[in-house]
C-alpha cells in the first residue's frame, strides 16, 4: 500500500497528488509534462527537500518514508524502492554483470551470481551477461537495467516508461512477466505512460495526471473512457 | 648537477602528490555531489592559491607555523621541531599551493559524469563513498590522471613558497628550482642551463604521458 500527499513546485510547475495506491499494478497516465516523472522520482527519494519546494508524506505499507513536516527523508537505496527511467543509465565502465549485482553488495559471492542469472533470466537478457553496455541496443539496455533494479528485491518498483526502445510485442512479453514475478514478490509496481495501451493491457489500477494535479483515480475502462475511445475512433478511421 | 636537489624534489612532489590525491578526490565528490551555498565559498578557498602570490602564501605559511603562533608553537611541541625550514614545512606548503592544481580537474571531470548514472548507485543503495570510488574515480580517470600530473609539475617547479618557508637548506629544503635560482644568482649560466633542461624534460614527459594516455584510451572524454 502506497499513500502519497505531495506538492511540489518546480520553477513554474506544481505538483500536487493525494493519493492511496493499494493495487499491485498502478498506472499513472498523462501527458508530457504532466508530472509523471517528477512523482517517481519524488517517491523514490531522489529529489530532497532542500530548498523548501517539497511538502508532504509518501509512506509504504504503513512506514513513513517521507515526512516534510518532521523532516523524515529515507534516502534513495534505503526505502526498499527502485526506479527504472527511460534512459537505462546503466554503468558504461562495467560489463552486463557487474551493473547487474551493483545493488547487492551485502550478498556473497554465490548468491550474488545466482541473483544476476535469475534476474537476466526474467529479462530475457542471460545471452547479454558478458557483453559491455556500449555494445547493447536500446531494447537490451532496458532489459539490462531492469534486471538491476530488480536485483536488491524491491517492495515498490517504479517504472518510467522504461520500455520505449522495445517493439509492442517485446514490451507486452516483458511486462507479462514482469506482473507474473512483482505477483509472486509481492512487489507492488507503479508505471508512468503517455502510451494508453500500456493501461489497457495491464489491467491496472490507473491514476489520470494533469498538469501536475491527479484529476482521477480507479479502473481503466473507467478513467481512460475518452482515451479508449479516441484510440478506437482513430483505428477505424481509414 | 646537484643531485641532492634533484632526488628532494622528486620526493617533494610524490609526496605532495599523494597527499593532495587523498585530499582532493572526496573534496571535488563534495563539491560536485554537495549541496549548500557554503560549497561555493569552499571551492573559492581551494581556489585561493591561484590568484595569491606565492611569496604571500609563504609569508603567511611562515608565520603561522613559526613560533609566533598557537599553532606553530602546538606543532613544535608535537614534532619536536619546528615546521617552517624543514621537509614537512615544504610538504605542508607544497599541497596549499598545489590544491587547485588537484581539486580543479577534478571537479571538471565528476561533474561531467551523468547525474542520472549517479541516482542509479543512490537508488541500488550507494553511499557517497562508494559512488565516489566505484563511478566517479572510474568515469573521470583522466582527470584524476591530469589531477596528479599537475600536482606533480607545479610542485617541481615551485619555487616562492618554497623559498620563504623552507629557505635554502642542502638536504632538506634546497630544491631544483631554488638551486636554478642560486647558478643564476651566481652567473654560472652552464649550469643553470642543464638544471633548467632537467625541470623542461620533466614537464615535457609528463604531460606528454597524460596526452598519450588519452590517446591510447581512444578519447577526449573525462
Amino acid at each position: 500500500m502506497l499513500e502519497v500527499a505531495l506538492k511540489a513546485r518546480r520553477g513554474s510547475f506544481l505538483l500536487d497528488v493525494e493519493c492511496r495506491l493499494a493495487s499491485e499494478w498502478t498506472v499513472v497516465f498523462g501527458p508530457s509534462g504532466s508530472g509523471k516523472s517528477t512523482l517517481l522520482r519524488l517517491l523514490a527519494g531522489l529529489d530532497k527537500n532542500e530548498r523548501g519546494d517539497t511538502a508532504g508524506v509518501v509512506s509504504l505499507d504503513g512506514q513513513v518514508v517521507t515526512e516534510t513536516a518532521r523532516r523524515v527523508w529515507r534516502r534513495p537505496g534505503n526505502r526498499r524502492t527502485s526506479l527504472v527511467t527511460q534512459r537505462s543509465s546503466l554503468f558504461p565502465h562495467l560489463g552486463v554483470e557487474a551493473n547487474v549485482a551493483y545493488g547487492l553488495g551485502s550478498l556473497d559471492r554465490a548468491n550474488r551470481e545466482t541473483r544476476v542469472a535469475e534476474m537476466l533470466e526474467l529479462v530475457d537478457a542471460t545471452d547479454l551477461v558478458n557483453r559491455r553496455p556500449q555494445d547493447l541496443s536500446g531494447g537490451q539496455a532496458q532489459r539490462v537495467a531492469l534486471a538491476r533494479a530488480l536485483a536488491p528485491g524491491p517492495r515498490l518498483l517504479l517504472l518510467d516508461e522504461p520500455f520505449s526502445a522495445l517493439d509492442g510485442v517485446a514490451s507486452d512479453a516483458l511486462i507479462g512477466r514482469l506482473q507474473t514475478w512483482a505477483r509472486a514478490n509481492g512487489v507492488q509496481t507503479v508505471l508512468a505512460t503517455h502510451d494508453a495501451t500500456d493501461a489497457f493491457s495491464t489491467g491496472a489500477e490507473v491514476a489520470l495526471l494533469r498538469e501536475g494535479r491527479l484529476v482521477s483515480l480507479g479502473p481503466a475502462a473507467e478513467v481512460l473512457q475518452d482515451e479508449r475511445e479516441r484510440i478506437a475512433l482513430r483505428l477505424m478511421t481509414p | 648537477m646537484d643531485w641532492q636537489a634533484f632526488a628532494l624534489t622528486l620526493k617533494l612532489a610524490s609526496v605532495t602528490t599523494t597527499i593532495l590525491l587523498a585530499i582532493a578526490i572526496p573534496l571535488a565528490a563534495l563539491l560536485v555531489l554537495g549541496r549548500g551555498r557554503w560549497l561555493a565559498a569552499l571551492e573559492a578557498l581551494a581556489a585561493l592559491p591561484l590568484v595569491l602570490p606565492p611569496t604571500v602564501l609563504g609569508f603567511f605559511l611562515l608565520v603561522l607555523l613559526g613560533p609566533r603562533t598557537s599553532v606553530g608553537r602546538g606543532i613544535t611541541v608535537v614534532l619536536g621541531h619546528p615546521l617552517a625550514f624543514s621537509f614537512d614545512g615544504l610538504v605542508v606548503g607544497s599541497v596549499i599551493y598545489s590544491l587547485p592544481f588537484a581539486v580543479q580537474p577534478l571537479v571538471a571531470g565528476f561533474a561531467a559524469v551523468q547525474p542520472n548514472l549517479v541516482d542509479a548507485a543512490r537508488l541500488l543503495g550507494a553511499g557517497s563513498a562508494k559512488i565516489v570510488l566505484t563511478l566517479l574515480v572510474p568515469l573521470a580517470r583522466r582527470s584524476l590522471v591530469a589531477a596528479a600530473v599537475l600536482s606533480f609539475l607545479h610542485t617541481v617547479g615551485e619555487f616562492g613558497v618554497v623559498l620563504m618557508l623552507g629557505g635554502d637548506i642542502p638536504g632538506a629544503t634546497r630544491t631544483l628550482s631554488i638551486v636554478l635560482y642560486n647558478q643564476v644568482e651566481n652567473f654560472d649560466y652552464a649550469a643553470a642551463n642543464r638544471t633548467a633542461a632537467i625541470l623542461l624534460g620533466l614537464s615535457v614527459t609528463a604531460l606528454a604521458t597524460v596526452y598519450l594516455t588519452g590517446q591510447i584510451r581512444g578519447g577526449r572524454r573525462a
